[in-house]
């Protein structure tokens, strides 16, 4: 067993794993931060997506003994702490970027990857960002508004028109 | 948990890494972890030791010079991606990046890791072939150098012993004037290609090309040269003509099926690939224009 400790959106944690346990179950299963999400487990839907010292990471695909000192941002930190959304958060709701929500914390946490370094992106520049987020309900258009709508940026697409 | 059980170690230099290597039985080597992980995951492979190489920070560099460049296996491709120096010199590092997974797994993904997995659709070790470049692998006995061709052993299969860190990749860069094409087709953006191809050519100042390197990825058990096709456009201009016939050439290659489809079909990816690396390696619509 290893005794893991990091720091999640501005607060310490810590717990014992094993070597194998991945960083998404230590975040799920031992810490009970459950906001961030497990698809596929093997890195292709980028559900699990979580932000390791500024980089967004596929947490399936890392182990929490290899986060050990490490900050930590989940979807979790997003909202202030009275609940109130993030901008990006609320442009979601307002545009039906989700449905299901399954790949939702991934999508937020890869775009605010991208907006750290971006604050306008392009259409182009959004689609590249989430090309490795997979979504089965939305068809990704109303989560690229979102993003367009939260960065006060323009839609080439049919339904900003 | 999804991972077999094993032991896990993070040793702080290049040697204790070897050494627990070549001490311990059925030991692997941890580098990024974007194949290894998943594998974990999926029970494919069943280590009892993880050597996590994470720790050794001298193996993440990047050094440039006009005679060589040096690549650290531990450099995580989006590091390479960005580089300013390297884009510079040797700009398809940059187009091939782009192509390789996704931001979230450029970000952890290394360029040692990609060259020892093999994948033949991988894009690293399709340059590496491309530009000659010698992988440095450091074990017991010390270092060697391995020329790319002869590290690509056979399908994903490095030529390394189990007890053999890839330390690092290095390679000349062409002449400045160079040009260069990357093209691949995926069925979804950052998805394993199902063929692609790299040119990379030099011509003199009356456009003719003096030398010319064109590898294939995706469509055999490992990355291959065309050296039939760089045969064939040395000592021309890059006229249609000439790229007909290398595209033509194609199949001299090694071509096999898989769920993507047939090798007539893989075959005819690959051409258009080929065509398209040419055609952006040859600046005008097909031929060169006046310098
Ligand atoms: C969704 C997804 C899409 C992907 N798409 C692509 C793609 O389009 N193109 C592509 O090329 N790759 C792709 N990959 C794989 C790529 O991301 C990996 O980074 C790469 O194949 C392995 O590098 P790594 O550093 O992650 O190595 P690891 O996964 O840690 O290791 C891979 C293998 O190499 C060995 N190894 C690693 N480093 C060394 C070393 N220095 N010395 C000796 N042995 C070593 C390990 O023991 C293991 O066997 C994809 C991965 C995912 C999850
Ligand atoms: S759960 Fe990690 S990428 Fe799908
Ligand atoms: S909202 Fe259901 S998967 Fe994206």
């Amino acid at each position: 067993m290893h005794e893991i400790e990091m720091l999640i959106n501005g607060r310490s944690y810590s717990g014992l794993a094993e070597a194998r346990m991945t960083l998404a179950d230590f975040l799920r299963h031992s810490l009970g931060l459950t906001g961030t999400h497990l698809g596929c487990e093997h890195g292709v839907c980028g559900a699990c997506t979580v932000l390791v010292d500024g980089a967004s990471v596929r947490s399936c695909l890392m182990l929490a003994v290899q986060a050990k000192g490490a900050i930590v941002e989940t979807v979790e930190g997003l909202a202030a702490t009275d609940g109130k959304l993030s901008p990006l958060q609320q442009a979601f709701q307002d545009t039906h970027g989700l449905q299901c929500g399954y790949c939702t914390p991934g999508m937020l946490m890869t775009i605010v990857e991208l907006l750290r370094e971006n604050a306008q992106p392009s259409e182009a520049q959004i689609r590249d960002a989430i090309s490795g987020n997979i979504c089965r309900c939305t068809g990704y258009q109303s989560i690229v508004e979102a993003v367009l709508l939260a960065t006060g940026g323009k839609s080439a697409g049919r339904m900003s028109e | 948990m999804k991972p077999p059980p094993f032991e896990y170690f993070c040793p702080a230099t290049l040697d204790e890494a070897i050494g627990l290597l070549s001490e311990r039985e059925n030991a692997k080597v941890l580098a990024g972890g974007q194949s290894l992980m998943a594998m974990l995951n999926l029970r494919y492979v069943f280590p009892d030791v993880l050597v996590d190489i994470n720790n050794l920070h001298d193996l993440a560099s990047i050094d440039v010079t006009a005679e060589r460049i040096r690549i650290g296996a531990m450099t995580r491709q989006r590091k390479i991606e960005v580089d300013a120096a390297l884009f510079a010199r040797a700009p398809i590092f940059r187009s091939a990046l782009k192509l390789v997974g996704h931001r979230q797994t450029r970000n952890r993904g290394t360029i040692g890791g990609s060259l020892c997995h093999l994948d033949p659709a991988s894009e690293l070790p399709l340059l590496a072939l491309l530009l000659d470049a010698v992988v440095e692998a450091a074990g017991p006995s010390g270092r060697r150098r391995i020329p790319a061709r002869d590290f690509i052993a056979g399908f994903m299969m490095p030529g390394i012993a189990a007890d053999e860190i890839v330390t690092a990749i290095e390679f000349s860069p062409w002449a400045d004037t160079h040009t260069f094409g990357f093209n691949e087709f995926a069925r979804r953006h950052g998805d394993f290609a199902i063929a692609s191809s790299a040119v990379h050519i030099e011509r003199d100042s009356s456009l003719v090309i003096q030398r010319a390197a064109i590898a294939i990825g995706g469509i055999g058990s490992v990355p291959q040269r065309h050296f039939a096709g760089e045969k064939l456009l040395v000592g021309t201009s890059g006229d249609a003509g000439a790229i007909a016939a290398v595209v033509e050439a194609c199949d001299q290659l090694e071509v096999i099926g898989d769920f993507h489809g047939g090798p007539e079909y893989r075959l005819s990816v690959a051409r258009t690939m080929l065509r398209r690396s040419l055609h952006s390696a040859l600046p005008g619509p097909n031929r060169p224009v006046a310098a």
